[in-house]
């Protein structure tokens, strides 16, 4: 289910409730359009859709459920696509571990964060245990 | 969105047509490791041309996959990695290490043809 928002600026944002492993390849659809708006190569649309992969399989693994937002920002002279992961699930208790990459709490190959950030320009992670997480990522077309 | 598996001579082929869920890759996997000793075959082929997005997931389950159909002992080719999706899976880390991979379908069968007159030597 994806929900459209123009807003003022006429940058568009979409909201994409993430429940069940199906949300995670409809956010995935829903970045990769976006971004193709912005001119991403598609080189670089595949990266933003491996994010948004990534990020939301997190949501759906360790917190059940969350949310993505996909936006075009703008920050004076280039446009990008952000990518914001949120839930309100167990939080990460080390999260200079979970970011450094190598580690998983899940037997996994503890290469989401790490990976999402390196391909990613900008990486924000607010995590704490109890209180959920919320990783904020952007990737300018320059 | 179940994978078609087909079988031809001693292989099986499944083609991916669309994305996959997880769930999906997990049924996939598990689909192939059991038909692969209903139909003795020596073979399989993963054909991932479709796919746009081989994540931290699709990609160890794709390792899983192999490792269990060699268990199995048979040997599995993923075919078709396409160059923006190996671009990435560089960029993120990934290694499909100890996994055969090929270029296409054609490539495929024709390691796997080579496998198999190997072991026919041995
Ligand atoms: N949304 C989240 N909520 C809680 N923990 C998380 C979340 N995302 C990541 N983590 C923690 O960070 C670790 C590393 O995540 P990641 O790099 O995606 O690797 P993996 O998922 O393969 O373990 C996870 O094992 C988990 O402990
Ligand atoms: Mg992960």
């Amino acid at each position: 289910m994806t929900k459209l928002i123009s807003r003022d600026s006429g940058l568009e944002q979409v909201r994409i409730p993430i429940h069940s492993d199906i949300d995670i390849v409809s956010a995935r659809h829903a970045g990769r359009s976006l971004a193709e708006q912005v001119g991403f190569s598609s080189s670089e649309l595949t990266l933003i859709a491996t994010a948004i992969s990534e990020l939301a399989r997190n949501i759906i693994e360790y917190a059940k459920f969350g949310e993505v937002t996909l936006e075009i920002v703008n920050n004076g002279s280039v446009n990008g696509v952000r990518i914001t992961a949120s839930d309100t699930g167990p939080g990460i208790s080390n999260i200079e571990m979970a970011v450094r990459g190598g580690y998983s709490t899940s037997g996994g190959l503890g290469l989401g964060l790490a990976g999402v950030r390196h391909i990613m320009d900008n990486f924000d992670l607010q995590s704490a245990p109890g209180s959920g997480t919320c990783v904020t990522v952007t990737k300018w077309k320059l | 969105m179940a994978v078609p598996i087909l079988k031809q001579s001693n292989y099986l082929i499944a083609t991916i047509q669309a994305a996959l869920t997880d769930q999906d890759f997990v049924q996939l996997r598990d689909a192939l490791v059991e038909k692969v000793g209903r139909f003795r075959s020596r073979g399989v082929i993963v054909d991932v041309t479709a796919l746009d997005v081989l994540d931290s997931f699709a990609s160890r389950t794709l390792r899983d996959l192999a490792y269990m159909i060699r268990l199995r002992g048979a040997h599995t080719v993923i075919v078709g990695i396409q160059p923006d999706v190996a671009f990435a899976m560089v960029q993120l880390g990934i290694t499909l290490a100890d996994v055969s991979t090929a270029l296409d379908l054609e490539e495929g069968l024709a390691f796997l043809d080579s496998v198999d007159s190997e072991q026919a030597r041995a």
